[in-house]
Formats: C-alpha cells, sequence, structure tokens
C-alpha cells in the first residue's frame, strides 16, 4: 500500500492545525498592539520631529508599507527571535523575558504540583462514593476554590503566615543572587494560593474521568475476576482515566506562564505576569506584544506536546 | 425541558435555592443601594479611619473612614452591572458563532481556529492587554471580558450544534422547505438553551472575579469607582492592622461567585441528566 500511514497523516495535520493557530495568534498580536500604541513613529521620535525626520523613520522601518507588508517584516524578525527593543527598560524584549522566566516557571510548576497532589486523590475519592456525603464536600470544596479571588487568598495567607507567623516572606524573591532554597521558600505561598485555587479544577476533572471509566467494560471485567476494589480503582480504572487529568495538569502549568499576573503581584514576584502589568502601566507596547505572543505560543505548544504524547503513549496508535 | 418545570424542579434543592436567595439578597441590596446604604459610601471622616464592626459601622470603616457596609453595597451595584454586562455580551457572541460555526460545514474549521487561538492566551492576560489599548473604563472592562469569554461559549454552542444538527427532526424541517435562518432560530436554537444557560451563570461567576482581579491590578475600573475589586486594592496594606477592609469586600466577592456557580451546577444537573455524573 502507497501512501503515508493514518498516523503519519495525522500528525502532519495536527502540525498544520497548530502552525495556522499560531498565525491566528500572531495576527491577534500584532493588530492588538498596533491598534494600542497608534503611529509607532511618533512614539519613536516624541513630540518634537520635523515633517522629514518622520518621512524618513518610517521609509527606514518600512512603515510606509501597507499594513499587512509591515506584518511580514515583522513576522519575519519574530521568527528569528527577535521581539523588538523595551521602550521603558533599555534592552531587548527576549532579555526582558528571559530574566523574568524563573520565578513564573517554578511558580506554575510548584503550584501544578500542589494542584495535582490535593485534586487527584479528592476526585479519585469523590467518584468511588458518588453521590455520599464526602463527594458532596468535595464537589462543594472545589466550587468554593473556583470562587475565591487569587488577590484575596494571597493576602490572607500573608497575613496568617507571613505577618503573624513569620514563616515566609512578605513578599518578594529572595535578595539578588539569593541561593536556590531561598527562592523556592519565597514561592511557597504564592504557589499554596495558586496550587489550592487550581485544585478546585483538578478535582473536577478527576471525578468526571473516574467516572467515564468506572462505567467500562474493563473495570467490570477487573471486579468480576475479584480483584480487591482498591486495585481495580487505583490500577485499572486511574491508570485510564489519568489521560485527560494529564492533559489538564499541563494546560494548567501553561496558562500560569503568564496567567499568574494577579498572584505574582500580590507576592512582588518578578514574574512575566508582573513584566506585563508594569508594561501596560507604562505603556510599553513592546513589552506587551513580546509577552502575549510567547506566552500564547508556549500554550500552543503545550497543547500539542500533549497530543503528541498520547499518540507515543497509546497502545491503539501504532505507527 | 419547559422553565417552569425546570424551576419547580430547582426549588426542590435547598443548596440551590439558598443559593438563590443569596444572589437575590446581593440583587436587592444593589439595585436599592441609595435606600440600604447606611452612609455616602464616599464619605470620608478621618478620625474614624480604620474602626472595626460597630453598631454605627455594621462591618466597619477603611482608611479614610468611609462605611464599609455602604461602600460593599454600593459596589455590588458596579460589580454586578459588569458581570451582568460581560455574561450578557459573550454569550450573545458566542451563540451567533458557535451557531454558525457548528451549522455551516464551510466555517467551522476557520472560525473554529481563531477560537483556538484567542483561548492560547491567559484570561486575565488578555483582559488586561485588550483593556491597556481601550482605556480603563467601565464599559471597556466589559468590552474586554465579554472578547475574553465570547471564545469559550462559541465552543460550547458549536458542540451543541453539531448533536443537533444531526437530529431527524432538523432533517425533517429541512425537508419541508423550511429557510436556513429559520431552522438556526426556532429550531436549533431553543435546544441549545440548557448548555446557554449554564454558560450564563458560569460566566458571570468568572467576570465577577475578573473584573475584581484587574480593578486589583489598577488596570480595571478607575479606582475612583467603589467595586469590590477597587475595595481590596485600595486598602490592602491595611490589612494587618484592620482586617476587615480586606475580609469582606472579598467575602462578597466569594458569596456571589459561589452562589452563582451552584445555581449553574444545579441548571446543568436538571436539564441534562446524562451530564449528572460528570459535575
Amino acid at each position: 500500500m502507497s501512501g503515508p500511514t493514518p498516523v503519519y497523516r495525522y500528525l502532519a495535520s495536527r502540525i498544520a492545525g497548530m502552525l495556522v493557530v499560531l498565525a491566528i495568534v500572531a495576527v491577534i498580536v500584532f493588530v492588538l498592539t498596533r491598534a494600542a500604541s497608534g503611529d509607532p513613529v511618533s512614539v519613536l521620535l516624541g513630540d518634537q520631529a520635523t515633517a522629514d525626520d518622520i518621512a524618513r523613520v518610517k521609509k527606514d522601518y518600512g512603515l510606509d508599507k501597507p499594513l499587512p507588508v509591515q506584518f511580514g517584516y515583522w513576522l519575519r524578525e519574530v521568527v528569528q527571535g527577535n521581539l523588538g527593543q523595551s521602550i521603558f527598560l533599555q534592552r531587548p524584549v527576549t532579555q526582558a523575558l528571559w530574566e523574568r522566566a524563573e520565578p513564573t516557571t517554578l511558580l506554575a510548576l510548584m503550584a501544578v504540583a500542589i494542584a495535582a497532589v490535593i485534586g487527584i486523590p479528592c476526585g479519585i475519592v469523590s467518584a468511588v462514593f458518588r453521590g455520599r456525603w464526602v463527594d458532596q464536600l468535595f464537589t462543594g470544596v472545589a466550587m468554593l476554590g473556583a470562587s475565591i479571588p487569587s488577590f484575596w487568598f494571597g493576602i490572607v495567607l500573608i497575613q496568617l503566615f507571613a505577618v503573624s507567623l513569620g514563616w515566609f516572606p512578605v513578599s518578594g524573591y529572595g535578595a539578588p543572587g539569593a541561593p536556590i532554597t531561598e527562592r523556592l521558600h519565597a514561592l511557597m505561598l504564592p504557589a499554596a494560593v495558586l496550587g489550592v485555587l487550581n485544585s478546585a479544577l483538578i478535582i473536577r476533572f478527576t471525578r468526571a474521568s473516574m467516572l467515564d471509566v468506572l462505567g467500562e467494560d474493563y473495570v467490570r471485567t477487573a471486579r468480576s475476576k475479584g480483584l480487591p476494589e482498591s486495585s481495580v480503582v487505583l490500577k485499572h480504572a486511574l491508570r485510564n482515566a489519568l489521560v485527560p487529568i494529564v492533559t489538564v495538569l499541563g494546560l494548567t502549568v501553561a496558562l500560569m506562564i503568564g496567567g499568574a499576573v494577579v498572584t505574582e503581584t500580590v507576592f512582588g514576584l518578578p514574574g512575566i505576569g508582573n513584566l506585563v502589568v508594569s508594561a501596560v502601566l507604562r505603556r510599553d507596547y513592546p513589552v506587551i506584544q513580546g509577552a502575549l505572543l510567547v506566552v500564547a505560543a508556549i500554550y500552543v505548544l503545550i497543547n500539542f506536546s500533549i497530543d503528541l504524547l498520547y499518540v507515543a503513549v497509546d497502545p491503539r496508535v501504532k505507527l | 425541558m419547559r422553565l417552569p418545570r425546570l424551576l419547580r424542579q430547582l426549588m426542590h434543592r435547598r443548596i440551590v435555592m439558598l443559593s438563590a436567595l443569596v444572589l437575590i439578597v446581593i440583587a436587592v441590596l444593589a439595585l436599592g443601594a441609595p435606600w440600604f446604604a447606611s452612609a455616602d459610601p464616599n464619605d470620608t471622616a478621618v478620625l474614624d479611619r480604620l474602626k472595626g464592626p460597630s453598631a454605627e459601622h455594621l462591618l466597619g470603616t477603611d482608611e479614610l473612614g468611609r462605611d464599609m457596609y455602604s461602600r460593599i453595597v454600593h459596589g455590588a451595584r458596579y460589580s454586578l452591572t459588569i458581570a451582568a454586562l460581560t455574561a450578557l455580551g459573550s454569550v450573545i457572541a458566542g451563540t451567533v458563532l458557535g451557531l454558525v460555526a457548528g451549522f455551516f460545514r464551510r466555517l467551522d474549521a476557520p472560525l473554529m481556529r481563531v477560537v483556538d487561538a484567542m483561548m492560547s492566551f491567559p484570561d486575565i492576560l488578555l483582559a488586561i492587554a485588550l483593556v491597556a489599548i481601550l482605556g480603563p473604563s467601565l464599559l471597556n472592562v466589559v468590552l474586554a471580558l465579554v472578547l475574553v469569554y465570547t471564545p469559550r461559549v462559541a465552543r460550547v454552542v458549536r458542540a451543541s450544534t453539531l448533536v443537533v444538527r444531526e437530529l431527524l427532526f432538523v432533517e425533517a424541517v429541512r425537508a419541508l422547505g423550511v429557510r436556513t435562518s429559520r431552522i438556526l432560530w426556532r429550531h436549533i436554537l431553543p435546544n441549545l438553551l440548557s448548555p446557554i444557560l449554564v454558560q450564563v451563570s458560569f460566566i458571570f461567576a468568572y467576570a465577577i472575579l475578573a473584573e475584581a482581579g484587574l480593578s486589583f491590578l489598577g488596570v480595571g475600573v478607575p479606582p475612583e469607582i467603589p467595586t469590590w475589586g477597587t475595595m481590596v486594592a485600595g486598602s490592602q496594606q491595611y490589612a494587618d492592622k484592620a482586617f476587615w477592609v480586606v475580609l469582606f469586600p472579598g467575602l462578597a466577592i466569594i458569596f456571589t461567585a459561589l452562589s452563582l456557580q451552584i445555581l449553574g451546577d444545579g441548571v446543568r444537573d436538571l436539564l441534562d441528566p446524562k451530564l449528572k455524573k460528570t459535575l
């Protein structure tokens, strides 16, 4: 038989789909920031520029060309890894983002770990005892978690554990050049805020996913073989239920890179979210543009990698 | 399912009724804020600053001596209005998009790729960027949040449209020669009411949290307007001396968002017995 196997065709269509989404993301970011900053020439030159200066700069930067052509120029730079210069910070946007990447990434990973440790067991218990009081309790707790504003929870935890008990620093990311242990220590409270609040989502997903699997034939088979219930739930059901749960965990990490803005601000963490908020307040559009683009691209790429992982892991899909 | 029957069934569930009651009380307080408030929400009294809850000031006073209870009641007006308009706007826009994407196969892929792209930005980050572009005002916060939540609704409505489109009665009305616009409006849309209703209550809850977050960051509603978010933002530095300045506006947010989610969940359970198990 000729032609690519279904899996390669699937991969090709997934890659094409991903590139299309990335392209649309780029258009959205370009249009948004262009609409915001207005005329980039006046931003560059200030109010004192003469008509000659403006014309010259427009020609130099290709700004006399139609907008789609300008988008092409911009995209060519972006693909080469050039996100432009920050107006306020006086350095390349990529460098500014890179300097802020560590706290944001560590925070996201720690928070998702906490969310998984709380959410997965609670979700399993909820599904196994469906409709009983434990289920109702955890379901209620999950909804409560989804109703608490992160800044409020952050302030409450700071008052309790940083101000009153003094276990954690009130804010910041350790002194410059502090050892990694001090930085991780500073991240514990914000990670607890995000982890506890996001565990609500993980409880819901684990419960739903487990309930789906517990109704499957192979679970009934396992039970009818006389296997102990714990082995049925943890070995046979959980393994299969983990697939959607891992997806949500992965996407939650992606969404926290840039989406933990509020928590980063409450705790004064020098992360990417914090960078965007200060850029918005200073109208530093190249930074806003670069951050939006990078954050969305990370989400798309993580989403895509999870899909690939399934192809690799699922025995029903053969290469 | 018909709405009156739905209401009757909802009334049988105590927790759902309790949530509805909480929402009604908050809505009534908000609508009648000038009558229910015990003081002008902007009246400052420096001598009375950061006073704890008392008979005179039910929920205490903030750092400028303003009455917290009156500010929360007045803040409810702004917070609820913003959230309600956001829910309404994004549900209308998302329903139209989702219907079109789900019904017309040709438009499905392009529209959904745009939805995918919009949803690759974290909600709050996209909202911040949009408000930064539009400028901070009540209306622009609503506009930004509508743009953030429209794709979410579009996805849900599209998925349901895909199912309803294949039902036999749709084929029947099509065979009868009914106009496409009429099929969409009279035959498909009524069957999507339950998922849409659920989305309204959830987006209402998300919007309350999002507005509070934006205002807290100082990129949302201008700080001189009392919303639950601006109240926490303005007073947070006094939290160690006077916990009530942060506690009470936060509780207002939590009670409202929680009640909305319980209500939405209750509606979903009753409207779609199949979904019951997926929470």
